[in-house]
């Protein structure tokens, strides 16, 4: 049993499955996460794989700003991610509501409803931060993975 | 026996979420009534809080893949406002750059498009040409999404002649990759199958629903803003790409031909660029109403500004093109097979975030 | 703006059917807020790249008739205005009432300055 909880600890820290998510982003944010999964950028030789559905993801990409219709479907997303989870904030909208800070329909930043582990900036964040994000929440993972 | 399938909000073929009540007889879609909002943030009354050279910043961010233009449709307006001249050199220059956004934009789309029907790796080719597309804007300007180079009265950079001469070189490598990937995109037997024929729009629908850009040249109308010859487009000679048969091959075949029409824009304006300012300065506040049209990757754009000679405006009011899209989209999909509505629902081109804005 | 012609309440689905049957497309309204009791609501049509516009001035209280039976795609852009004027579109071909853009829990008419709420209705 043991061999089999270190396998997928390992695994999970080695290739982690992420699903990305737009709250109320303005696109930027998107296309910068979808070019990191194509050639030029390509997070898969790190063994990420994106996936279409949150029972499969050990990451949340979200990107955009949280208003009071999307909130309900985040935080259904992120419930139906399996434990241990991280999640990401993705450019200045995901950390603070941004620029839309001001709108009437916009409630904040990502973390007024999810907690998130690391937070990307920019507007729109580059590919290449973004990866970095990822693989900063991998550390996460690592570090379950050593108390373990 | 009726039955409703929710499609969305968040689907592994859309990027953004939109959701759409499906309902279904059989595999054979009934009807179809929309449910938006999630991206809903209300940037239209920021025009309250911000001066009107602040807001240049909030439309390029009504939508990320067409920023630049929605900024020039912008600043247009408030130039026909205050009755600014813009010069020629900034006039061109926004012409190149608004190309290379709708270049980006179409080669996006054709790779999200050829992802729903399941051709993955020619998703990851046109994505990989698009990038060629983002790396002369980020050398030309500093960034590769939202590139900010519109200002009122003209814009904020110039083109040294090192420069035009590398994009001219790079170009040639982003239309070899767009005629390498005609075959697979037009040719193809698979892609033929899936595509003609399906989410037919006549071109009396698509004109009675008001339906806009390659969505209404795809059904045989030749009508795009830029023949309006805003900017450089009435200088550099400009014909509208329309194809007859409104079906979802139809649309992909514009956007197709658009790619390299683009290109080919691009050089005209370069060719043509004249010396000169980049921009005037200008003085006062923008007062009176306007009412201004341009063309977008995703069709017709519409700003209508009401100004009252305080720094903010009054009112601003966009209309973009999916929202105009989308009664098209759904008198297209009854009558489809639930298996061709990613098809069909990515065929107009959706761009959720400025559709709600 | 040019081509902009003034139009009543009365005369609204009439005239815009009679656009309709001159062959011109339906292309958005702009709806702007004049005082506490009126809007200001542009109808933009377009025919062969030419504009044209109405000028209604709507009283806030009373129903506004929807072209939504003329031209199917008004539907979208009334709803939105409902959401974010507070006014009322009578015989929408699909009423969202109010939830189109806004989630029901929102109360507050954001375009409003001085405007009324859902809730105290
Ligand atoms: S951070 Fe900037 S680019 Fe990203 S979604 Fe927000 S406004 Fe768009």
């Amino acid at each position: 049993m043991q061999f089999i909880k270190n396998f997928i600890a390992k695994s999970r820290a080695k290739s982690p499955w992420i699903m990305h998510f737009d709250c109320g982003s303005c696109n930027g944010c998107d296309i910068e996460v979808l070019a990191c999964l194509t050639p030029m950028y390509d997070v898969e030789r790190f063994g990420v794989v994106n996936v279409g559905n949150p029972k499969h993801a050990d990451v949340l990409l979200v990107t955009g700003t949280v208003n009071p219709r999307n909130q309900k479907v985040l935080r259904n997303l992120y419930d139906q991610m399996p434990d241990p989870k991280g999640v990401i904030a993705i450019g200045s909208c995901g950390l603070s509501g941004g620029i839309f800070r001001d709108c009437y329909n916009v409630v904040g930043g990502v973390d007024k409803v999810i907690p998130v582990d690391v937070y990307v900036p920019g507007c729109p964040a580059k590919p290449e931060a973004i990866i970095d994000g990822v693989v900063k929440a991998l550390g996460k993972f690592e570090s379950l993975r050593r108390a373990g | 026996m009726k039955t409703i399938v929710p499609f969305g909000p968040q689907h592994p073929v859309l990027p953004e979420p939109i959701h759409l009540n499906l309902e279904v007889e059989n595999e054979i879609v009934t009807g179809a009534i929309p449910a938006i909002g999630y991206v809903h943030r209300g940037l239209e009354k920021l025009c309250e809080i911000r001066d009107f050279n602040q807001m240049i910043q909030v439309c390029e961010r009504v939508c990320g893949i067409c920023s630049a233009i929605h900024a020039q449709c912008y600043c247009q307006c408030i130039e026909e406002m205050m009755g600014v001249e813009v010069p020629d050199r900034a006039r061109y220059l926004r012409t190149i750059w608004g190309e290379l956004h709708r270049m980006h934009s179409h080669l996006l789309w054709l790779g999200l498009f050829a992802d729903s029907f399941g051709f993955e790796s020619l998703f990851m080719q046109c994505w990989k040409i698009r990038e060629k597309v983002m790396d002369i804007m980020e050398a030309t300007t500093g960034n590769r999404v939202v590139i900010s180079v519109n200002i009122v009265g003209g814009v904020r950079r110039n083109l040294d002649p090192e420069q035009i001469r590398w994009v001219l070189s790079e170009l040639k490598f982003v239309e070899e990759g767009v005629k390498s990937v005609e075959a697979a995109l037009l040719e193809d037997y698979t892609v033929k199958r899936r595509l003609k024929g399906k989410g037919v729009l006549t071109k009396e629908d698509a004109l009675l629903l008001g339906a806009a850009g390659p969505t209404l040249r795809g059904s045989n109308v030749a009508q795009d803003m830029r023949q309006l010859g805003y900017a450089a487009y009435g200088e550099i000679g400009f014909e509208p790409v329309v194809e007859p048969d409104g079906d979802s091959y139809s649309r992909n075949k514009v956007r197709f031909r658009e790619t390299l029409q683009s290109i080919e824009l691009v050089r005209r304006a370069i060719d043509k660029l004249p010396e000169g300012d980049i921009s005037v300065k200008v003085k006062g506040r923008p007062e009176g109403e306007v009412y201004h049209r341009v063309e977008q990757p995703r069709g017709e754009c519409v700003y209508y500004l009401r100004g009252n000679g305080s720094k903010n405006l009054e009112r601003l009011r966009i209309r973009t093109p999916t929202f105009a899209n989308i009664p098209p989209l759904l008198t297209m999909l009854p009558g489809s097979e639930l298996a061709d509505v990613p098809v069909l629902i990515l065929s107009i081109d959706p761009c959720v975030s400025c559709t709600e804005r | 703006m040019n081509n902009v012609s003034d139009i009543t309440l009365d005369a609204l689905v009439a005239e815009v059917l009679k656009k309709k049957n001159d062959g011109w497309r339906f292309v958005t309204l702009s709806c702007t807020e004049l005082d506490e009791e009126s809007c200001d609501i542009l109808y933009h049509f377009d025919k062969d790249l030419a504009s044209s516009h109405f000028r209604l001035k709507a009283p806030k209280a009373t129903p506004i008739p929807s072209i939504s039976s003329v031209y199917f795609s008004a539907f979208l852009v009334e709803n939105e205005i409902q959401d974010q004027f507070n006014l009322k579109f009578d015989g929408l071909a699909v009423d969202f009432e109010r939830t189109l853009l806004l989630d029901e829990e929102v109360t507050t008419t954001p375009f409003c300055r001085y405007g009324v709420s859902r809730a105290n209705q």
